[in-house]
């Protein structure tokens, strides 16, 4: 199975997976015991929206040499990343259960020499968007079409090597990078505004050279537009701005800040699969 | 023996033959590509030459990239930078994922000179020799630098490269071949052994020379692969010998004194003296008084010597 964006995207499919991957974060989370359960939740939409409509894989050869690159930036989503790539076949659904265990396949952060799908360990912040461009340079020098995505968390832009990589990737015109920015408002300590003010974001990333969309990012229609619009565009890289909600899917969860780094006790697991459970 | 070769300057030979050679190699700098050499390569090769500006962690990020993506990537800078500014991207993003990096850094040691302590990486070693996955290799001449660099492109993995700024006197022939793990036993001796990277090599050789006058016979090592340190070659050194010193320009913990000391404590121990920086930063100066400032010189090999052996056993 290929994905690429030119099938045409069945939206109520997309949700419909979104919601199924929600459930299999919330139960990974409570089953390990730990884990950052608001960011997953926060990023499902827009994971799904990369790997089940926009990017070409293929998940019965996790090294295809033409596939698109995707980072996690923010690797303390991993649960969801490893939700959708169990969910396309790149390894077994029982793993989902070992997540964070000693010998599990599934580190706590993202290991690329653990899990098949996972192409760089990424975990400590403000990492991932380097590397993406890397990624983007040797693709441009392979002259192959692989276009490359990174996912960044909102309070991970407040390290300092994510700005000096929006520079050189405007430098260096990597229109084959896709950047997202998973704007959900908060992080470990509280609001991202109260702990280290990162607006106007926007116009940041307009400033640095980037080519640059803001959307719903729990609206798969505007992410697939977005997505679609940074592959067309050329001579810049694109930052796509996804303004989600942290915890999205369990009201218990959204706009939360002390589930970010905390996983459902039982009470709240069991309230998260009741609203989960239901197919909107 | 009286030719000088700068291991940066080959370094920079190096790189632009083996860019000719193979398409894949591509280098990047941190806008120091005149002192790092770099700036043959990015001539005859622009299109694989990235200059990432004054931005080292974005550096060896990309660097990491670049590798991801089936690119041999050579990333240089100073050696400070590199190993301190950058260090976690080099853990994180390179050592952890074992990725096919060369970070061939220049200006280690205090023989930078009058940039001074700012700019006089004394640590980068002990920084490099800490993370898993990593090897570390400081050329003691010009041809152990280019079969370094020749090795380092064809090996996969992290590579940390050590080159110096000033010029030093060649000590190995042309066709000198560089093995992973294996260090040379330069000159032949009974009494101590003298064990030395980089510049310290040539110092060693020295220092064998006013040990021999006194009636010392001194054997020399190049350890220049210090990680993964020819262990076999210390221990058998320590059997032989009795006594052995250690000469690095870089902190006397953490470098090559400190992998001396770790093989044989557990190994073979034997009376041990370590030449190198005490607890102390660099400072300005010309290479020569810096070198002489911080006891970095053949004599000071030399005393060395005479206290380790002065405590083997039975004396």
């Amino acid at each position: 199975m290929v994905k690429n964006s030119k099938e045409i995207p069945d939206i109520a499919r997309l949700r419909e997976t979104a919601r199924l991957v929600r459930l299999d974060i919330v139960e990974m989370l409570h089953r390990a015991n730990s884990g950052h359960t608001g960011g997953s939740l926060s990023a499902t939409d827009i994971l799904v929206a990369l790997f089940f409509a926009q990017m070409r894989h293929n998940p019965q050869d996790p090294c295809w040499p033409l596939r698109d690159r995707f980072v996690l930036s923010k690797g303390h989503a991993a649960p969801a990343l490893y939700a959708v790539l169990s969910r396309l076949g790149y390894f077994p659904r029982e793993e989902l259960g070992t997540l964070r265990q000693f010998g599990s396949s599934l580190q706590g952060h993202p290991d690329s020499s653990c899990t098949p799908g996972v192409e760089v360990p990424t975990g400590s912040l403000g990492q991932g968007l380097s590397i993406a461009n890397g990624m983007a340079m040797a693709a441009r020098l392979n002259g192959n079409g692989v276009r490359v995505y990174a996912l960044l968390g909102d309070g991970e832009v407040q390290e300092g090597q994510i700005w000096e990589a929006a520079m050189s990737a405007a430098h260096y015109r990597l229109d084959n990078l896709t950047a997202i920015l998973d704007r959900n408002r908060l992080q470990i300590d509280g609001r991202t505004g109260e702990v280290m003010g990162i607006e106007p974001l926007a116009r940041k990333w307009e400033a640095f050279g980037w080519h640059t969309l803001e959307v719903d990012g729990h609206s798969f229609p505007e992410l697939l537009d977005a997505l679609e619009d940074a592959v067309q565009f050329k001579g810049r890289p694109t930052m796509i701005i996804a303004h989600t909600i942290k915890g999205k899917g369990v009201s218990i969860f959204e706009n939360q800040v002390k589930y970010h780094g905390m996983a459902p006790n039982k009470e709240e697991y069991e309230q998260a699969l009741k609203e989960l459970q239901v197919v909107r | 023996m009286s030719a000088k070769e700068s291991t940066r300057v080959e370094y920079g030979k190096a790189l632009l033959q083996l860019g000719e050679e193979n398409s894949d190699i591509v280098a990047l700098d941190a806008d120091l590509s005149g002192s790092t050499q770099t700036k043959h390569f990015a001539k005859a090769y622009p299109d694989r030459f990235f200059n990432m500006g004054v931005a080292e962690q974005d550096l060896l990020g990309t660097a990491a990239g670049l590798a991801l993506g089936g690119k041999i990537p050579f990333a240089s800078t100073f050696a400070m930078f590199a190993t301190g500014r950058a260090w976690e991207q080099i853990r994180q993003s390179i050592a952890y994922a074992k990725l096919n990096v060369k970070i061939v850094a220049s200006h280690g040691g205090v023989s930078v000179g009058e940039d001074g302590g700012s700019h006089q990486a004394v640590e980068d070693l002990a920084l490099m020799r800490i993370l898993p996955n990593m090897v570390v290799l400081v050329p003691a001449d010009g041809p152990e630098t280019r079969a370094m660099v020749r090795w380092a492109a064809a090996y996969q993995g992290p590579v940390y490269i050590r080159t110096g700024r000033m010029a030093f006197p060649v000590i190995f022939p042309e066709s000198h071949r560089f093995e992973l793990g294996r260090g040379q036993i330069l000159r032949e001796g009974e009494d101590v052994t003298l064990a030395g990277i980089g510049l310290m090599v040539h110092h060693c050789l020295e220092a064998a020379d006013l040990l021999a006058q006194e009636g010392v016979s001194a054997r020399v090592l190049n350890l220049s692969c210090l990680k993964p340190l020819d262990w076999q070659v210390v221990v058998d050194s320590a059997k032989r010998t009795g006594a052995l010193v250690t000469a690095e320009e870089h902190m006397a913990t953490g470098g090559l004194g400190s992998a001396v000391s770790e093989v044989l404590a557990e190994h073979h121990p034997a009376p041990l003296q370590r030449v190198g920086l005490r607890d102390i930063f660099g400072t300005s100066g010309t290479a020569g008084e810096l070198l002489k400032h911080y006891g970095l010189m053949p004599d000071d090999i030399k005393k060395a010597a005479l206290k380790a052996m002065g405590r083997k056993s039975g004396h």
